[in-house]
């Protein structure tokens, strides 16, 4: 039984009918039943004889044309016509109808022509049943009506985003047809983000002018959860969606205007702060942490609020200093600064840590904001010698350290040191700071010795032994003086008539330790020589081969070496000028005891051999400098307390004047101390200072080019800035090429003779 | 602490600006000649040719002394103190210039310095012109009012307004007293490098010597 040829057109025909009945069903026409299974077999074997048969009856491709065509026709007559005669809400409607419908009719269309995917798409490169049934709607349907459908789309996300409520459903499935046809980003997505930008950046242009800083973040915080439902998993959006529309949304809302925003007067981050205003504050770090850099953006508020703050705090200061009559030179006042900047750091850490989480990004910023206010002066007193009069503040006798606790001490103390590190002149500070120490260490005005070995090891341990050396120097330098001091009592106590007649101290100390003190040479009062001569002996007998010499009273200094070979002769010089002597005054009323400085008791003596003195005649006798003559005469005779008596009765010291022993003198108390202002030497700290910032330059440009070789300029002075600025002070470029170009000169280095730019280590 | 200063550096290979080198046979009598010109300026009792030899020398030759030539002449003859011509300095000199008669002394003498720029020798007579001025055995540096000169005598004829200005800078200025080696090397290179009209191409962060940045500064300042 042979199969009959079914030619073209006599099978097309019957398999339209097919068609036909199955567009009805579709189309919901009342009296279409629905297909049986003896129909589709039908169809099926149909189209499956078509192509088997031999050549030329194969209608394969014929067949596979007439697919196309058939959907092709069907939608180009019933479908976008439908489409076109609607909008809004209804146009979705439609086009989600009709894409279910054009499902459907792939389904039993390629189920029909099933056969042809057995063979004739595999075999041949084109594309499949499915396909091309899915490239028909896309480029018949979508290509034309997708931005129409779009644009309804993104407006009812509009009325959503304004509050109406809208079919959510709808949505969802109008926007899986984009994604289910291949061609959601481009087709739907990328409008969708550039509408979101400009809806939100529209509402930011609104609410910025009129919003606090936590009512607009709050707004911000909403909308964010609101686009983060809508490309959720509940949401309509696909989900690949959800990071790029929070980005655009962040963007517009947190990042464009973050600074006007964070740095509101009445309501920015600086006044959140400072009212401890916890809920605002967390939203702040939690909507900005998770932006992209985000944190920066609070962090450059931050730091221009703290560096504010600290700038006021710095013209406060200054502003008391010039009002009030006190003596603005000591910096007294203005050292107390200092504490403020403390207290402000502390505040500021702990607002870091507790609504920041102790960011790195805030912790930089608060850092970068100190570094700015740890240099600035204050009155013209440097930031370097104020943290130095502060510390002296706490260690002295009568100074902070006596009405607080150990813990307190210890904890102020810390953050002293904490604050050091921001001053670029750290080398600057340990110079004010060991004058300040030696004053305590020699006029035993330090209150604890525990509290200043605390400080020193403090230091140590931040910035390394070299930085307080000198100082561990002095200390042991008064402990070693001690024990000479007590020898010396139990010298003369067994030697009675070595006594010079008058009670001698001496502190013996190594002078490579102590800052550098102007010292004159002066011409001894005969009761002080006698000192100096038994001191001498004691001295010369206790070591043995050491010579001594001398040139001052009751401080001596050991020249030399502290460990120096036992076999080379020492030599001791003295120093008058950190003396103190206690002397009585015999007035007429009542003897008083004054206590006065070796200079000031050496003039006062003079008086117990003559009457009247005359400026010159004083200065011819104790051979003194004028200027520290005048000083000496001036505490004498024109401060609080007149011991000598001068003419003409000027507040000023002159050659010309008359001094004479003020018997009328007298005081309530039985004991006085009569100071002698010290000279401003601040300059000649900043002086020291810079010296041996040329050494310490030198000597690291030295390491770096031994261990180099051979380096380049600009590296060179990146290496000397950077091994220098964290233990000592920030080195200039200009002055480190002018000390390279003189250890080019004394043959240390040499230029590379090929490349200008480079230098050799000279060995 | 300055180190202990080198002897003056060895003399690089003596140049030889002759066009024909002497044959073997002559050399004697060549180098008699030589001396014989050298005896004729020469103080017996020293046995050198002192500074009124070299004056006499010079108006023989109808070059002035102060003329970059007689500088040069003197590096030919890589001569160690300035204002003596030693016998064997003599006799370097003018074996390295090919000639033994005052004539052709003269002829080579008047070309010496377009041969010197020729032959590319330039830099090292720049360097041995410093060294010349040099007169102590520790001395390191030359002081502003020599190198002044020195600067007129050597960079003039390239750089004339340059060096004017540089002239008038370092009299002006009192950071520096006196210019070292390194920083007499760094004027030759700044003048070839840096454009007076366009100061931008001077870049102060790089290693050129601080002496030349407060000179770049004044210059920006003046305009």
């Amino acid at each position: 039984m042979g199969k009959e040829i079914i030619k073209l057109e006599q099978g097309w025909k019957q398999l339209q009918e097919g068609i036909t009945k199955l567009t009805n069903i579709l189309e919901g026409l009342p009296n279409e039943k629905p297909f049986t299974s003896e129909e589709y077999v039908k169809q099926y074997t149909k189209i499956y004889n078509m192509c088997t048969q031999r050549q030329p009856y194969n209608y394969s491709k014929e067949l596979y044309e007439k697919y196309r065509e058939t959907i092709q026709e069907y939608i180009n007559s019933t479908v976008l016509p439908s489409l076109r005669a609607r909008y809004d809400e209804f146009l979705l409607r439609e086009l989600v109808k009709r894409w279910s419908n054009h499902k459907v009719m792939t389904r039993w269309l390629s189920g029909f022509f099933h056969y042809l995917d057995h063979y004739y798409t595999t075999n041949g490169s084109v594309p499949n049943l499915n396909d091309v049934a899915l490239t028909c709607f896309r480029d018949l349907v979508f290509k034309k009506e997708s931005s129409r459908v779009t644009d309804t789309i993104i407006s009812l996300i509009h009325k959503e985003r304004d509050g109406e409520q809208i079919d959510q459903s709808l949505l969802k499935n109008a926007i899986h047809i984009y994604i289910e046809i291949g061609v959601y980003e481009e087709a739907f997505e990328v409008h969708m983000l550039g509408d979101t930008s400009s809806y939100y950046r529209r509402k930011a242009a609104s609410w910025i002018e009129v919003d606090s800083c936590p009512s607009y973040m709050l707004k911000a915080e909403e909308s964010l959860k609101r686009e983060r439902n809508r490309a959720g998993e509940a949401g309509y959006l696909h989900r690949g969606t959800l990071r790029k529309l929070v980005e655009r949304v962040q963007q517009e809302l947190l990042v464009t205007h973050a600074t006007q925003l964070l740095g509101k007067e009445d309501s920015g981050c600086g006044v959140l702060l400072r009212a401890d205003n916890v809920e605002d504050l967390s939203r702040m770090y939690r909507l900005y942490h998770e932006i992209y850099e985000g944190l920066q953006l609070v962090a450059n508020v931050f730091k221009k609020q703290v560096i504010g703050e600290g700038t006021t705090l710095v013209q406060q200061a200054e502003e008391a200093c010039n009002s009030q009559a006190a003596n603005k030179s000591s910096g007294q006042e203005q050292a107390i600064i200092v504490g403020k900047f403390i207290e402000l750091h502390d505040r500021y850490m702990g607002y870091v840590k507790r609504f920041f989480m102790n960011n790195n990004v805030l912790r930089k910023a608060l850092k970068e904001a100190f570094e700015v206010l740890c240099n600035k002066s204050v009155t013209g007193i440097s930031s370097s010698e104020l943290v130095s009069t502060f510390c002296d503040n706490i260690l002295k006798k009568g100074g902070g350290s006596e009405k607080l606790s150990d813990e307190a001490i210890d904890e102020i103390l810390e953050k002293v040191v904490y604050l050091l590190v921001y001053h670029r002149d750290k080398d600057l500070f340990a110079e004010f700071y060991r004058k300040r120490f030696s004053r305590r260490l020699l006029y035993d005005r330090s209150a604890n010795e525990d509290h200043e070995k605390n400080f020193l090891g403090k230091l140590k341990h931040q910035f390394g032994a070299n930085y307080t050396s000198k100082m561990e120097g002095m200390m042991a330098d008064l402990a070693i003086s001690k024990d000479y001091q007590r020898s010396f009592e139990e010298y003369l106590h067994e030697n009675p008539l070595l006594k010079p007649g008058i009670d001698l101290s001496v502190s013996v100390l190594t002078i490579g330790f102590w800052p550098t003190c102007r010292s004159c040479s002066m011409k001894l009062p005969s009761e002080m020589v006698k000192c100096v001569e038994v001191f001498n002996e004691y001295y010369s007998s206790k070591t043995k081969q050491r010579k001594l010499s001398w040139v001052g009273r009751c401080l001596a200094f050991f020249k030399g070496r502290h460990h120096s070979s036992k076999t080379k002769p020492k030599k001791l010089s003295w120093v008058f000028s950190l003396g103190t002597c206690n002397i009585y005054g015999n007035f007429q009323e009542k003897t008083v005891e004054l206590v006065v400085s070796t200079y000031q008791a050496a003039t006062l003596l003079l008086f117990n051999n003559s009457e009247r003195l005359s400026f010159s005649e004083i200065m011819t006798q104790l051979d003194l400098d004028h200027e520290d003559l005048v000083r000496i005469l001036h505490s004498l005779s024109c401060a609080k307390y007149k011991i000598l008596s001068k003419e003409p009765n000027t507040k000023t010291i002159t050659q010309n004047d008359i001094f004479e022993f003020n018997s009328r003198f007298t005081d309530p108390m039985g004991k006085i101390k009569i100071p002698l202002p010290p000279i401003d030497d601040r300059r000649k700290v900043v002086e020291d200072v810079d010296k041996d910032r040329k050494y310490a330059i030198d000597a690291a440009t030295m390491r770096i080019m031994k261990s180099r070789k051979v380096l380049g300029h600009q590296q060179l002075v990146l290496e000397c800035i950077e091994m220098l600025s964290s233990r000592t002070f920030k080195p200039n470029p200009r002055v480190i090429k002018i000390r390279i170009d003189n250890l080019i000169s004394q043959d240390y280095l040499e230029r590379d003779p090929d490349d200008s730019n480079t230098y050799r280590y000279l060995p | 602490m300055p180190r202990p200063s080198k002897r003056k550096a060895a003399p690089s290979a003596v140049v030889d600006l002759s066009a024909t080198p002497a044959p073997k046979k002559s050399r004697t009598k060549q180098t008699n000649k030589a001396d014989r010109l050298f005896d004729k300026y020469a103080n017996k009792s020293i046995d050198s040719i002192d500074p009124a030899g070299i004056e006499l020398l010079c108006s023989d030759l109808r070059v002035p002394h102060t003329d970059i030539k007689i500088l040069m002449l003197a590096w030919t003859m890589r001569s160690e103190k300035q204002g003596y011509f030693s016998k064997d300095e003599w006799r370097r000199g003018l074996k390295c210039l090919g000639v033994d008669t005052l004539p052709k002394l003269k002829k080579a003498v008047i070309g010496l310095d377009k041969e010197v720029m020729k032959s590319g020798c330039f830099e090292d007579f720049y360097k041995f012109a410093f060294q010349y001025c040099l007169m102590e055995a520790k001395q390191r540096s030359v002081d502003i009012e020599t190198i002044c000169e020195l600067l007129n005598i050597v960079l003039g004829p390239q750089f004339p307004t340059q060096v004017n200005l540089l002239m008038e800078y370092l009299k002006t200025q009192s950071d520096y007293r006196a210019i070292n080696l390194d920083q007499w090397g760094s004027f030759y290179r700044f003048f070839r490098e840096v454009r007076f009209s366009d100061l931008k191409s001077y870049d102060s962060s790089q290693a050129w010597p601080v002496v030349l940045d407060s000179f770049v500064d004044w210059l920006r300042e003046r305009k």
